[in-house]
C-alpha cells in the first residue's frame, strides 16, 4: 500500500501516526482514503474547489505534484506522499 | 514590557505564542510576529532613531528582539542610497536611487534578516543556527553564527557557485551539500525542523527573521529624508522581502515617521529562467502560483516554489506595481550597464532588478520625474563567473612592456 507521511501540525488528526497506509489508484481517491480512516484531512488539504490548497505541498515520491498531474496523479502501491505545509525559503 | 506579544496566521488569524514556529495549525498560513501596537506608537520617534546606532539596529524598536537582548551584528544596514544620474539619464529618470546593500558585511541583504534571527534565537536559547540556502542566507548565517559562537548547519544545492561556497566554508560551517536544486534542498529542511532542536533562518524562525528586512525600506524612507518614493523595485525569490517591504511602508506611515500616508507602488523582478511570480501576475489566476523548475543565471533567486508569491501579487496589484521578468541575456547586460554607468558591481540577482528597472522605463511606465529606488541586493563578485562565460571584454588589449607596443596597440 502507498504510505502518507503526516507533519508535525497534521498528526492530531492522525492520532500521531507519523505514517499512515492507504490503498488508492490515485492522488485525489489517496486523500479521500486518508479522510475516511482520520476524519477532517480532506479539508486542511483541499480548498472549496476541491484543488489543494495554496500553502500545501504534496509530494510523490519527492516529486512536487503540482509540476505534474496534480490530484490525478497514479499513485502505486509502494508510493510515498509526504504532506509538507507551506514550504518557507528565501 | 515586550514589545513583541505573539505570532498571528496571515490568512485566518489564528494567535499563537511566541515560538519557532512558522506556520498556521489551522489553514498553513504564514505566521507572522505582533507587536504591542500601542507601545510602538509611545516610542517611535524619529529622533530616537537617528540618534541610534549606524546600523539597522537603530530600527531595532521596530524589530522583534527585545531591548534586554544583546544582538549579534557585524553592523549590518545603513547602507549606501545613492542617486544614480548616469544611469537615470540612460534611462529617462531624473530621480533614481539605487539602495546598495552589497555593502553589508557578507556583501548581501541577509545579512539583515540573519541579524535579527540570529539574535533572536541565542536569547531563546537555540545552539545550532541552520538554514537552506541559494548562497547569500549560508553566506550570512555561517558568517553571524562564527561571531555568535554557535554551531552551524547550512543546506546548499551541491552545485553552487564556487565563490559562494569558499566564502560560506571560511566560517567553518557544517556545509551539507545536497544532490538536488533549492527547493528540494528547502523542502529537506522544512521536514527537518521536527526531529533536530535547530533554529533554521528561513523557516521556524522565519517569522522573526523575515522582519530584518524591513530596515531595507526603513533606512531607504530616512536616507530620503523621511520621504517615501513613488516606486520601488525589488527581486523576488520566496517573496518574503517584497511582503515586508510593504509592512515597512505601512509601519512608516502608521508611527508618523514619513510625512503623508501614500504607500509606494512595489514592482517586482523575476527572471524569466524562474519567473513563478510573474507567470501567475500575468495570469488569470495571480492568486495560484504554480511551481516550476528553475533554470537562471540568477540562483540567488531561484526559487521555484515561493511561498509568499501570492502576497507579493496582490501587494503589486494593490500598490500600483507591477512583476515584470528578464531574459539570461538582459541580465548581464543590466549588470553591465549598473557597472558602467554607476560604478556599481551587482550579482545577477542585481541584474535581474536592474534589467527590470531599465525594460520598464524603455517601455515607458515612467514620466521622468518620478523618485524610483531600486534595491540591489547582492554583489557581482558572488557570481562573476556568469560574465566571462557570456561575452570577453572587448575594451582589453595585451602589449609588451614598451612605449613602441603601447601606441601600437592603445588608441587614446
Amino acid at each position: 500500500m502507498a504510505q502518507f507521511r503526516i507533519p508535525g501540525p497534521l498528526r492530531r488528526l492522525s492520532d500521531g501516526q507519523v505514517t499512515v497506509p492507504v490503498e488508492a489508484a490515485d492522488l485525489a481517491s489517496a486523500i479521500e482514503a486518508l479522510d475516511a480512516r482520520y476524519p477532517g484531512f480532506r479539508d486542511r488539504l483541499l480548498d472549496e474547489k476541491g484543488e489543494l490548497r495554496q500553502f500545501v505541498n504534496v509530494y510523490l515520491n519527492d516529486e512536487d505534484v503540482r509540476l505534474g498531474s496534480g490530484l490525478r496523479e497514479k499513485v502505486g502501491k509502494d508510493d510515498e506522499i509526504s504532506i509538507v505545509p507551506a514550504v518557507a525559503g528565501g | 514590557m515586550p514589545k513583541v506579544i505573539g505570532l498571528r496566521c496571515r490568512e485566518c488569524g489564528a494567535e499563537y505564542e511566541l515560538q519557532a514556529t512558522h506556520v498556521c495549525e489551522m489553514c498553513f498560513g504564514p505566521l507572522d510576529a505582533v507587536y504591542d501596537e500601542a507601545l510602538l506608537r509611545k516610542i517611535v520617534k524619529r529622533d530616537r532613531i537617528e540618534s541610534g546606532p549606524k546600523s539597522m539596529w537603530r530600527y531595532r524598536d521596530l524589530l522583534p528582539v527585545e531591548d534586554s537582548v544583546a544582538v549579534v551584528t557585524l553592523g549590518e544596514g545603513l547602507t549606501p542610497l545613492v542617486k544614480a544620474d548616469r544611469l537615470g539619464a540612460e534611462l529617462g529618470l531624473r530621480n533614481l536611487y539605487l539602495k546598495n546593500d552589497s555593502m553589508n558585511p557578507t556583501n548581501s541583504f541577509k545579512d539583515r534578516v540573519v541579524s535579527v534571527a540570529i539574535s533572536w534565537a541565542r536569547a531563546h536559547g537555540f545552539e545550532t543556527i541552520a538554514c537552506a540556502s541559494t548562497g547569500n542566507l549560508a553566506n550570512a548565517v555561517a558568517a553571524y553564527a562564527a561571531r555568535a559562537g554557535l554551531e552551524c548547519f547550512v543546506f546548499i544545492p551541491v552545485d553552487l557557485e564556487p565563490a559562494k561556497v569558499a566564502s560560506i566554508s571560511v566560517f567553518d560551517p557544517n556545509v551539507v551539500a545536497v544532490r538536488g536544486n533549492y527547493d528540494e534542498v528547502n523542502r529537506l529542511c522544512s521536514q527537518l525542523i521536527e526531529s533536530t532542536p535547530w533554529a533554521f533562518c528561513n523557516i521556524n524562525i522565519r517569522p522573526f527573521y523575515a522582519e530584518g528586512s524591513k530596515t531595507l525600506t526603513f533606512e531607504t524612507a530616512e536616507q530620503l529624508g523621511w520621504k517615501l518614493p513613488d516606486e520601488i523595485i525589488i527581486p523576488i525569490a520566496s517573496g518574503c522581502q517584497f511582503v515586508r517591504h510593504r509592512q515597512a511602508a505601512h509601519e512608516l506611515i502608521e508611527y508618523g515617521l514619513v510625512r503623508g500616508d501614500r504607500v509606494p507602488a512595489f514592482t517586482g523582478a523575476q527572471a524569466l529562467g524562474c519567473a513563478p511570480v510573474y507567470n501567475a501576475f500575468h495570469s488569470d489566476t495571480p492568486d495560484r502560483v504554480l511551481p516550476v523548475k528553475p533554470n537562471t543565471i540568477a540562483r540567488s533567486i531561484a526559487i521555484g516554489n515561493p511561498s509568499d508569491g501570492v502576497y507579493v501579487n496582490r501587494i503589486a496589484r494593490e500598490t500600483g506595481g507591477v512583476v515584470e521578468a528578464v531574459t539570461e541575456e538582459e541580465i548581464v547586460d543590466a549588470i553591465r550597464l549598473l557597472a558602467r554607468t554607476e560604478g556599481i558591481f551587482t550579482e545577477t540577482a542585481g541584474g535581474v532588478t536592474i534589467g527590470v528597472l531599465a525594460k520598464l522605463a524603455r517601455e515607458g511606465r515612467w514620466n521622468g520625474d518620478e523618485v524610483v529606488v531600486a534595491y540591489v541586493t547582492g554583489h557581482g563578485l558572488k557570481t562573476a563567473d556568469v560574465l566571462a562565460s557570456v561575452n570577453g571584454h572587448a575594451k582589453r588589449v595585451e602589449i609588451e612592456p614598451t612605449m613602441k607596443s603601447f601606441r601600437e596597440k592603445v588608441s587614446i
